[in-house]
């Protein structure tokens, strides 16, 4: 089990607080009746799915209910950040020189 | 050596003193037709198949770490093709009927059991999906009966079919052919085969990146052992499909996520079948060493840490507990994570990739391990014709582009 900040309620709080909602920053296109089959396909399929640092949503369900996102390590389930929906996403730490 | 009654006898005689290494440890060669990546059932039997049934010898599978130690090693074994869509029975049931004479194929013990897989309904929703499941495989010929509580109970005994219970049992659906097998002995029996006939099983050697030459073809592969060229390249590591097809340029609908299960202490037997209930993500058998091998669901967030969180593992074990009062008071010896990579359809994607030479085999969810002989005979086919076999022509990565899925996901109705 993870411990999540929400940045809404300001307090760490279980996981089982929280719903997953996946891969952050995917904008919905602006206009869906001119986008190509390879195009859609990106945008309902497609995902980044890092091993490393990654930029995912949260829901925080049994709590405040809001959506955020989160800056998480992969590998470790470590959470580096939490932040407001419509903030800029923070960068990734720099690259790590550990096995891949 | 050929295992046979003679050679057990002759070294029963002689002390065991007379066995030789099931595979030699190979040194990687500069150059070979196919490099297949990820040594577990898939992996191997793919090598296996290519060898036997395509005459391709020139063949390694390369693993970063010892064979059959990821998925292969860490799932609760259970087979079965009772899935709904025609592509799905096609290919699952491909794999069931290889199962049934695999140990006589690869002369190895792989302890397949078909003792069937009871999957259970709790509410009116489960049992219109099972039934409909029922009716879907028998008009395809494939076993699949719908049972009553009491002759689900007849069946295994230690269910509790109380109708005041947490999870009330309305009915089930029995796959009579369904069973187990012994997960171990699928990579050590296929490793043992495809080195047998020649190929190459690299361990402790891991793959950095898949390379393409000018034209965008594949070139080979970079390891931890220095580069080696390969004219086929095929990709077969599960949950890290991800970040190895990232270096060959090809983004997939893939998320990987942690997989849990556990064993507990072993006691006689007393669960005579494999149970499943898709519903509260509870899945649990008996081992031939007595041990009770109990899936979880998966974990809410993708990972690659090969570890889950506890509280996934309590609620499992709390709905085992419901529905099997007779195990409440067992110990739990051992649990462990794998990660699975889910594709949104929750079926595999199996065959080529925009890269010449380039084949994928992944997005097996959290149920690969049935599949790896189907799996492996059909890949080993479309690696060898470089096209693939009408049974996983329907799983090919274009699916997601033209919008013919094979929607297991919403058939099964339930988060995988």
């Amino acid at each position: 089990m993870i411990q999540i900040h929400c940045p809404y309620c300001c307090e760490l709080l279980p996981e089982q607080e929280f719903a997953y909602a996946g891969e952050a920053h995917i904008v919905r296109p602006e206009d869906p009746g001119a986008l190509s089959d390879e195009a859609w396909r990106d945008y309902l399929f497609l995902r980044t799915n890092a091993r490393g640092p990654y930029h995912e949503r949260w829901r925080h369900v049994h709590g405040c209910s809001r959506f955020f996102n989160a800056l998480r390590d992969t590998v470790s389930d470590r959470i580096l950040v939490t932040y407001r929906m419509g903030e800029a996403p923070p960068a990734p730490p720099s690259e790590e020189g550990g096995d891949a | 050596m050929r295992f046979s009654f003679l050679s057990l006898l002759r070294n029963a005689l002689a002390g065991q003193s007379l066995w030789t290494p099931q595979w030699p440890q190979a040194e990687p060669r500069k150059e070979y037709d196919v490099v297949i990546i990820g040594a577990g059932g898939h992996g191997l039997g793919a090598a296996y198949y290519l060898a036997k049934e395509h005459g391709i010898t020139n063949v390694a599978v390369i693993d970063k770490g010892w064979l059959g130690g990821g998925n292969t090693g860490r799932n609760t074994t259970i087979i079965r093709s009772n899935y709904l869509y025609d592509e799905s029975v096609g290919l699952y049931d491909h794999a069931l009927k290889l199962w049934e004479n695999l140990s006589q194929d690869l002369n190895y013990n792989v302890m397949f059991s078909r003792r069937g897989v009871l999957m259970l309904a709790h509410s009116v929703h489960d049992v219109q999906v099972f039934k409909r499941h029922v009716y879907a495989n028998r008009r395809l010929g494939v076993d699949n009966e719908w049972l009553s509580p009491e002759e689900a109970q007849a069946y295994c005994p230690p269910l509790n079919i109380d109708p005041g219970a947490r999870y009330p049992i309305m009915g089930a659906a029995l796959q009579r052919r369904g069973g187990t097998a012994r997960h171990d002995a699928v990579a050590w029996g296929y490793a043992r085969a495809a080195a047998e006939r020649g190929v190459d099983i690299i361990q402790n050697c891991a793959v950095r990146s898949i390379s393409r030459d000018a034209n965008g073809n594949v070139a080979g592969v970079e390891t931890d052992r220095g580069f080696i060229a390969a004219k086929k390249v095929a990709v077969s590591v599960a949950g890290n499909t991800t970040p190895l097809m990232d270096t060959a340029g090809i983004r997939l609908p893939l998320e990987s996520y942690p997989l849990q299960a556990l064993v507990s202490e072993p006691v006689k037997p007393v669960m005579p079948c494999v149970v499943m209930s898709n519903t509260v993500h509870a899945y649990i058998s008996q081992s031939d060493k007595g041990e009770l091998v109990i899936g979880a669901g998966t974990d809410q967030y993708t990972s690659y840490s090969q570890r889950g969180a506890l509280h996934i593992v309590e609620e499992t074990v709390a709905a085992i507990c419901e529905i099997f009062p007779i195990f409440s008071r067992m110990r739990m010896l051992r649990n462990w994570g794998g990660i699975v990579d889910v594709t949104p359809d929750r079926s595999p994607i199996l065959g080529l990739t925009p890269v010449p030479g380039l084949y994928v085999n992944c997005g097996w969810g959290t149920g690969g391990f049935k599949a790896t002989p189907g799996s492996a005979h059909v890949f080993a086919h479309t690696i060898a014709r470089d096209e693939p076999h009408p049974l996983n022509a329907p799983f090919r990565l274009d699916r997601f582009r033209t919008g013919r899925l094979v929607d297991e996901a919403a058939a099964a109705a339930v988060a995988h």
